[in-house]
Parts: C-alpha cells; sequence; structure tokens
C-alpha cells in the first residue's frame, strides 16, 4: 500500500526526534575532541588525546565496564530465571491467580530510586531489619560497605525491581501461544518436564530472545540504583559505566573526557549488543 | 510426585511474594515512626514494637522551613510531566509506527526497518551520555529548570517506547481492514482516524501506561536539568536521603509516590488476562 500522504505520519515524530538529538550527539562528538573542564571551560581542539587517555591510562573506566557487564548479565539472568518461573507457574491454574499476577507486577510499577532509598534502610547495618533479624543467629553482614556484598546487594535490589517486566513479556508471550502442540504433546503421553523443554521453551525463544535483549539494554544504564544504595562505594566496588561517567562529567567537570567516555562507551555497547543479539538467536533456536 | 510439584509451586509463589511485599511493609511500618523508634534499632509492628505516630505523613505538605518534605508541588509536576511527555509521544509514535507498518520508505540504503530501529535504539543510550548536551542545550534555550524542558526530554525517552510497541501491534492488525475502507471510499487519513484508530485503542493503552511507568519512574534526567524552581517527585524525595535522614517521612513519601502506578499493575493484569496484551507486546 502506498500513498502521497505517508510522509505526513512518519516525519513529525521522525523530525521532532531528529531535531531534539541532532545538536545532543554532535556536540557530544565535539566535546570529546576538547579539554573542556571547570579550569578551562571553552571548546578547543586537543585532536583524539582524551581518546588516547581512556586506553592506555584510565584502568578504573575498564573496571567499571568489567563490574557493569558482570552486574547486567548476572542480574538479567536471574530475572530471566524467575521470571519465566513464575510466568510458567501462574500461567496454569493456581489459587488466587490474577491476586498473584498483579503483585508479581507491582516493582516493576514503583520508581527504582525511591524504592532503592527504602532498600537502603531495610539493608541498614545497624538500624535496619535485615541485620535485625540476622542477630539472632550472631551474624551482621555488611550489605553495604562490604566490597563483594555491596555488589551482592545491587544484584537483589535490580532483580527485585526488573523480574517483574521479564515476567510480564514472558506471561503475555506464553498467553498468546498456540493452543495445538500442547494438545499433541500431550496425547503423546509427555510429562510436564518434556513438554516444557521440547513445546514450551522452543515456543518461546524468539519472546525470550526479545525479553533479555531488551532487559539487557535496560540493564547496562544500570545507575540511579547505584548512586543511592552505595554512591559507587565502598571505594569503586559498585561503580558502574555510567556512574564513573557522571562522575567525571558532572561532578569532575571534565566535560571533554566524559564526552569521550560516553562515545566509546556507546559504541561498545552498540557493538556487543548486536553481538549478544546474534549468539541467542543462534543458541536458543538450535535448542529445538 | 503431583503432591511434590504442587507444594513446590506455591512455596516458591509464597517466597517470592514475601520478597516482593517486604520492602513496602518496613515502609509502611517506618512510615508511622518517630526519631526514638528508628535510632534504637529496627521495629516493626505498631503498638506493640513502638508507638505509632502521624508525623511522617503530616511532613510530606509542611514546607521545609517548617521541618517537612513538601511533597505536593513535586507530585503534581511529575503529574504533568509525565503526562504531557507520554501524550505527545503517543501521538507522534502512533502515526510514525502506523506509516513504519503500512507504507515503504527508501532513501538510499535506508528502508523501513531502519527507520523502525532509529527510534527504538534510542533507548540503548545511556542517560548520563545525553545529560551534559542536554544541559547546555536548554541552557541555550533557557529551559533549564522549567517543565516545557523536562518535557522536551521524556520525548526522546518515551517516544521510542511508543514506536516499539505500535508497530508491533499494527503489523499484527490486518491490512485488509484499512483496504476494505479504501473501496469504501475513505481517503487515507479517514482509513487512519475512522477505521484504524478505534481498532487500536488497546494498544494505545499498553503504549500509553508504558510511556507513563517509565516517564514517572524516571530519575536521572529531572536529577540533572532542574534546580529550585522545578522539582519532580523522585528528585524531592532522593534529596531526604543525606546524612541525617528522617525515615518516618521518607518512608510517608515514598510510597505516596509509589501509589498511583501501583494502580497500573491492575490495569495491565486485566489486558494480560484477556489477552490483548499479548497482540501489544511481543
Amino acid at each position: 500500500m502506498n500513498f502521497k500522504h505517508k510522509y505526513l505520519f512518519l516525519l513529525p515524530g521522525l523530525l521532532v526526534l531528529l531535531a531534539i538529538l541532532i545538536f545532543p550527539i554532535g556536540f557530544t562528538v565535539r566535546l570529546s575532541l576538547s579539554s573542556w573542564d571547570s579550569f578551562y571551560p571553552a571548546l578547543d581542539f586537543i585532536g583524539i588525546e582524551n581518546y588516547v587517555r581512556l586506553f592506555t591510562d584510565d584502568a578504573r573506566f575498564w573496571e567499571a565496564f568489567g563490574r557493569l557487564s558482570l552486574l547486567s548479565v548476572t542480574t538479567v539472568f536471574l530475572q530471566y530465571v524467575i521470571g519465566f518461573g513464575l510466568a510458567l507457574i501462574v500461567w496454569k491454574e493456581i489459587a488466587f491467580q490474577r491476586f498473584f499476577r498483579v503483585l508479581f507486577l507491582i516493582p516493576m510499577m514503583t520508581t527504582p530510586v525511591i524504592m532503592t532509598v527504602i532498600w537502603r534502610t531495610f539493608f541498614h547495618e545497624s538500624l535496619g531489619p535485615v541485620n535485625d533479624i540476622l542477630s539472632h543467629f550472631n551474624v551482621a553482614p555488611l550489605w553495604l560497605s562490604s566490597e563483594t556484598l555491596s555488589k551482592f546487594t545491587v544484584m537483589i535490589v535490580e532483580v527485585w525491581q526488573w523480574t517483574p517486566f521479564m515476567f510480564l513479556l514472558l506471561l503475555a508471550g506464553l498467553l498468546s501461544l498456540p493452543k495445538e502442540p500442547f494438545l499433541a504433546a500431550s496425547i503423546d503421553g509427555a510429562g510436564p518436564i518434556r513438554t516444557f523443554f521440547y513445546v514450551t521453551f522452543p515456543l518461546m525463544a524468539p519472546i525470550s530472545i526479545g525479553a533479555i535483549i531488551i532487559r539487557l539494554i535496560e540493564a547496562s544504564k544500570i545507575m540511579d540504583t547505584v548512586y543511592v544504595l552505595t554512591s559507587g562505594g565502598p571505594g569503586t566496588a559498585t561503580e558502574t559505566s555510567s556512574f564513573y561517567i557522571f562522575i567525571k562529567g558532572l561532578r569532575e567537570f571534565q566535560f571533554g573526557y566524559s564526552a569521550a567516555l560516553s562515545l566509546t562507551y556507546l559504541i561498545i555497547m552498540i557493538i556487543s549488543f548486536t553481538i549478544i543479539a546474534k549468539l541467542l538467536v543462534k543458541l536458543m533456536v538450535r535448542g529445538n | 510426585m503431583r503432591v511434590l510439584y504442587t507444594s513446590l509451586k506455591y512455596l516458591a509463589v509464597v517466597l517470592w511474594s514475601i520478597f516482593v511485599i517486604a520492602p513496602f511493609l518496613w515502609a509502611v511500618s517506618t512510615s508511622f515512626k518517630d526519631f526514638q523508634s528508628v535510632t534504637n534499632g529496627a521495629t516493626y509492628i505498631p503498638w506493640v514494637d513502638f508507638e505509632p505516630n502521624l508525623e511522617g505523613w503530616r511532613a510530606l505538605w509542611k514546607s521545609p522551613a517548617q521541618g517537612g518534605v513538601d511533597i505536593v508541588e513535586p507530585f503534581f509536576n511529575s503529574v504533568f510531566v509525565t503526562a504531557s511527555g507520554s501524550l505527545i509521544s503517543i501521538i507522534l509514535g502512533t502515526l510514525a509506527a502506523y506509516a513504519l507498518s503500512r507504507f515503504t520508505f527508501k532513501a538510499g540504503f535506508i528502508r523501513n526497518g531502519d527507520i523502525t530501529f532509529f527510534f527504538i535504539s534510542q533507548r540503548i543510550m545511556p542517560p548520563v551520555v545525553l545529560a551534559i548536551p542536554f544541559f547546555i542545550m536548554l541552557g541555550k534555550f533557557s529551559l533549564l529548570d522549567t517543565l516545557a524542558g523536562l518535557i522536551i526530554v521524556y520525548i526522546v525517552l518515551l517516544m521510542p517506547i511508543a514506536v516499539w510497541i505500535m508497530v508491533d501491534f499494527f503489523n499484527k492488525v490486518p491490512v485488509e481492514i484499512d483496504e476494505t475502507a479504501l473501496i469504501d471510499g475513505c481517503n487515507p487519513l479517514q482509513v487512519f482516524y475512522k477505521v484504524v484508530l478505534p481498532n487500536s485503542i488497546p494498544g494505545i493503552i499498553v503504549a500509553g501506561m508504558f510511556c507513563m511507568i517509565f516517564g514517572w519512574t524516571d530519575f536521572f534526567f529531572s536529577f540533572i536539568l532542574t534546580f529550585t524552581e522545578v522539582q519532580l517527585l523522585p528528585v524531592a524525595i532522593v534529596a531526604l536521603n543525606s546524612s541525617i535522614t528522617p525515615w518516618w517521612s521518607l518512608s510517608a513519601a515514598a510510597l505516596v509516590s509509589v501509589a498511583p502506578l501501583v494502580l497500573v499493575a491492575f490495569i495491565v493484569e486485566r489486558y494480560l488476562s484477556k489477552g490483548n496484551l499479548s497482540g501489544a507486546l511481543k
């Protein structure tokens, strides 16, 4: 189908988006080639010096990136497994089915920073309920100030917040599956476990891939949670890429350098998502 | 075997429910506490563990000068920015999604798929990448610290979501509907708003809910781009999270800010159970 006014539909949205974005992106590119900081706030031209510094002399950026990869891959994996499990359970008959469906959706409706403020009081090392209960067993884990445990706390909060999103996408997928393959499987006498691995999981593969990629994209932006929960600390133990760029740009006001960080980070992200998407398709579709 | 499976199932559901509810229960309990019952270690049940009072809730509409929090204005700022941003994004996004789903576009090597990807790929951009240029750009147009400036930024945040959901939705609405209407003598513009639009209400509602969720829960842009004149709810509440945190008013404020969207969970579930959501979400 085609008609001459088709641009009337497309262009308003496209132009608005381009108009808002063209300056920020162009400006970031230009900024990354300058040494703009709080001492010298001007757009000079220093070539690729910022990029050289980033690749040769900034271990902290790469550590933050490694930490981010660990955090996002682990949390998205947990969200997928738990979300799929919960979706499978409330997909079939269960007491209070609709109540549980609503309840499992609620965390994704809440504002991450605000719930993180609550989580922070929840995991408070001397006044919070978690350590109060654990004190009966004579342990007092340092949820927020231990290097290893603080990463774990960030993961708990992320899993709480975003498993519902995975749950929603997967449950919507399960509810849209055709009935025939399941009938065929039950006629063939397949039990629940075999039905899952030979019917449900393969049928859900495209939806799973979509959901995992969407979540990975969102998870790669982890920053609000870290900002409120630990401020990247203790030390740099929970610092993610976004948070590091935020510190360089809006705390230390090294605008030029943080622009170079942003662009490098963005390009790494686009490349990794393309690779991850291809890998996931290969992995899950070959499983059939 | 069957009994074991059923009990495991219920165990999993109950455990997860406790995990989901725990922070809310803690916040409800904390919101009725005072300084004493917070700083003397964890307490849980009102009247048993501590004497409840309404200080935390009263603080919500007192001005900061009186030791309050005043989240009334930030609340309505948040409502206004989220609603306007979502509305503009839905209108522009629905139009663009319809075009991308029904018509063919070609410009050099660019095809429909590439344009759709351009829209959706905006979600990959971490907010921090855009924050500094937005800061400078809004400053140039003196839109820093204004509602209008935030709405502009929210369009970038929300339009990709609207386009993503609506392209999928329109792809599932049979083209025959459009064609029949064309044969009946409508022009393509009439086809859109007389035939296609009424049939797309479920998709638009789902897209609208997602825009509302991601708009309402955003923190970073309002944190960077506003200071004193305009404050959104998340920023106002996180500002309480300082060295001496008033846990009681913090909890009360958090519950107020979370409540409106919990209602959205009920709507989403209704759509889910009626099977309308699977058409709009892929």
